[in-house]
């Protein structure tokens, strides 16, 4: 039932002293409040008959009736004496005692997700058994996807998966570390890590410059012939590794096809020298602890399903 | 007419006041100085790094505790968007806590690690660059500010001896740590260590419950 007593050790003190401290205190000032509205309702000699005044005078011609207090008042003074009571007999409260219910939060909260996992686990189960394929022609399980896709994943690839600048596109089909359900999954689960090195110090202004005219020239852009034949040397000694020797990348490193025009960051020249300078750390956390295996699988299909049309 | 006597002697009234209003505190307060579950860290807790510790102080200072909370509470509605709820051992390291009592935007308590630096960059320049129905606000500058670090070595001194006072099994910063420090705030502007203190919250835990 407590799966998290590795956290939280309840009801332990560095010395019992303090368990009954708080029962000493507790109780004790339960049983003052009680004796103190005893104690104050004696009648007393010399004191005034009730219904008369007090005999004490404020401001000129304000005085205080010797009434007793309303009923229904000390009733319910009473009242909440024996609530207090009661609720530190059945939950924890009186130091270390834990209460005749053995309430604790945790267990409410094991409690609210084993009632979860009972309501929604077979739903799940039935899911992650289907392949990712499959589950694209379900629109129940494509729903469950784009809602957890919208509460997991829109704050960087957008609502709409359309993603960003440095935030990928998931509709376009297009894919830094492989587009098939495995792949995705894999990315959702264990993250990614892109990292391309700063090759500004390496190349200097005037080589980025090359570097970016040859980049620009491989999806078929516009760019200073002489820069283009420059840059294509460096970019065979120092880009080649990653992105290959004829640009269209590596999915197996995340580095991208630099010959469709699709930019992660940007294909403005100006942005390509800047990627180039100071290279790129593109980061996808992994969510393998967070999300689960079976939400990463209709997670996983949603996604999959998104460029499918695409194809 | 017992209650003249109270009513009349004004020093004495107010000690009877004093002890009335000290019970609750002794009951409820004093204790969780000695109750293991708030005095000692959780596995895998660390104190702070200099960076860290400058990036929690950006945080108070920019009031980011208005808008977000750091507690997770144990139902499944917030941990199934958080996380593992937050528990006391997770926050031994922190004074004051920024648990807050507002929750504008969302929690923090386990941001750490949820998005990318570059993502965190992109979202405190200008919040609605990434998340477009975003009402937080952009915090530019701190990519602008250079931290000074005049007062880390102060600051993790002091730490140092709340850390003694509050917890045990706690680890305190070492003298050659905190003669290291100023140089490890060298160069890095405030939004580094905001990224570096959000991206430290809650990654002591990670199972999911």
């Amino acid at each position: 039932m407590n799966e998290t007593s590795k956290y939280i050790q309840d009801f332990a003190f560095s010395s019992q002293f303090w368990s009954g401290w708080i029962i000493v205190l507790t109780l004790g000032n339960i049983l003052a409040c009680w004796w103190l509205i005893r104690w104050t309702a004696k009648k007393r000699a010399g004191e005034a008959a009730e219904g008369d005044t007090t005999g004490h005078t404020w401001d000129e011609t304000l005085a205080e009736y010797n009434n007793p207090l309303p009923r229904w008042w000390l009733w319910l003074f009473y009242l909440t004496m024996v609530f207090g009571l009661v609720y530190l007999v059945l939950y924890p409260g009186l130091g270390s005692f834990r209460g005749v219910l053995g309430w604790t939060h945790q267990n409410a909260y094991a409690k609210e997700m084993q009632a979860a996992d009972a309501k929604y686990g077979p739903l799940f189960a039935k899911y992650a058994a289907k392949p990712i394929p499959q589950l694209t022609q379900d629109p129940a399980a494509l729903r469950i996807g784009q809602r957890l896709f919208v509460n997991y994943c829109a704050s960087c690839h957008g609502s709409d998966a359309g993603g960003g600048p440095g935030f990928p596109n998931l509709r376009d089909n297009d894919w830094l570390y492989g587009g098939t359900p495995e792949a995705i999954t894999k990315t959702i689960l264990d993250g990614r890590s892109g990292a391309m090195p700063a090759w500004g110090p390496v190349l200097g202004e005037q080589g980025v410059n090359e570097v970016a005219a040859y980049v620009l020239s491989l999806s078929g852009r516009q760019a200073d012939p002489k820069l283009v034949e420059a840059g294509r040397k460096h970019f065979a000694t120092y880009c080649a590794a990653c992105h290959g020797a004829d640009g269209k990348g590596n999915p197996a490193m995340g580095a991208p096809n630099l010959t469709d025009n699709v930019w992660l960051y940007g294909g403005s020249p100006g942005v390509i020298r800047q990627t180039i300078t100071k290279g790129r750390n593109g980061r996808m956390p992994a969510h393998r602890d967070f999300l689960g295996e079976d939400k990463v699988h209709l997670l996983a299909a949603y996604i999959y399903s998104l460029s499918k049309g695409n194809k | 007419m017992s209650h003249e006597i109270v009513e009349k002697n004004v020093g004495l009234m107010a000690l009877l006041i004093l002890v009335v209003i000290s019970v609750g505190g002794l009951v409820e307060i004093v204790p969780l100085f000695f109750l293991k579950s708030t005095t000692e860290p959780v596995d895998g807790l660390k104190p702070y790094t200099a960076l860290q510790l400058e990036g929690r102080d950006i945080y108070v200072r920019e009031g980011c505790y208005l808008c977000h909370s750091q507690m997770i509470r144990p139902f499944r509605a917030e941990t199934e968007r958080y996380g593992h709820y937050s528990v006391a051992g997770e926050f031994v390291y922190d004074h004051p806590f920024q648990w807050g009592s507002k929750r504008t935007g969302p929690d923090l308590a386990r941001v750490g690690g949820r998005y990318s630096d570059d993502w965190h960059r992109v979202h405190l320049m200008n919040p609605r660059d990434v998340v477009p129905e975003s009402i937080m606000p952009g915090f530019p500058w701190l990519a602008d500010n250079k931290l000074d670090g005049k007062l880390i070595k102060k600051k993790m001194r002091v730490l140092n001896m709340l850390t003694r006072a509050t917890c045990n099994g706690c680890q305190t910063y070492s003298d050659e740590q905190i003669e290291n420090a100023p140089s490890e705030l060298e160069g890095k502007t405030e939004m580094d260590a905001l990224i570096a203190y959000l991206q430290g919250l809650g990654t002591s835990i990670s199972s999911r419950r």
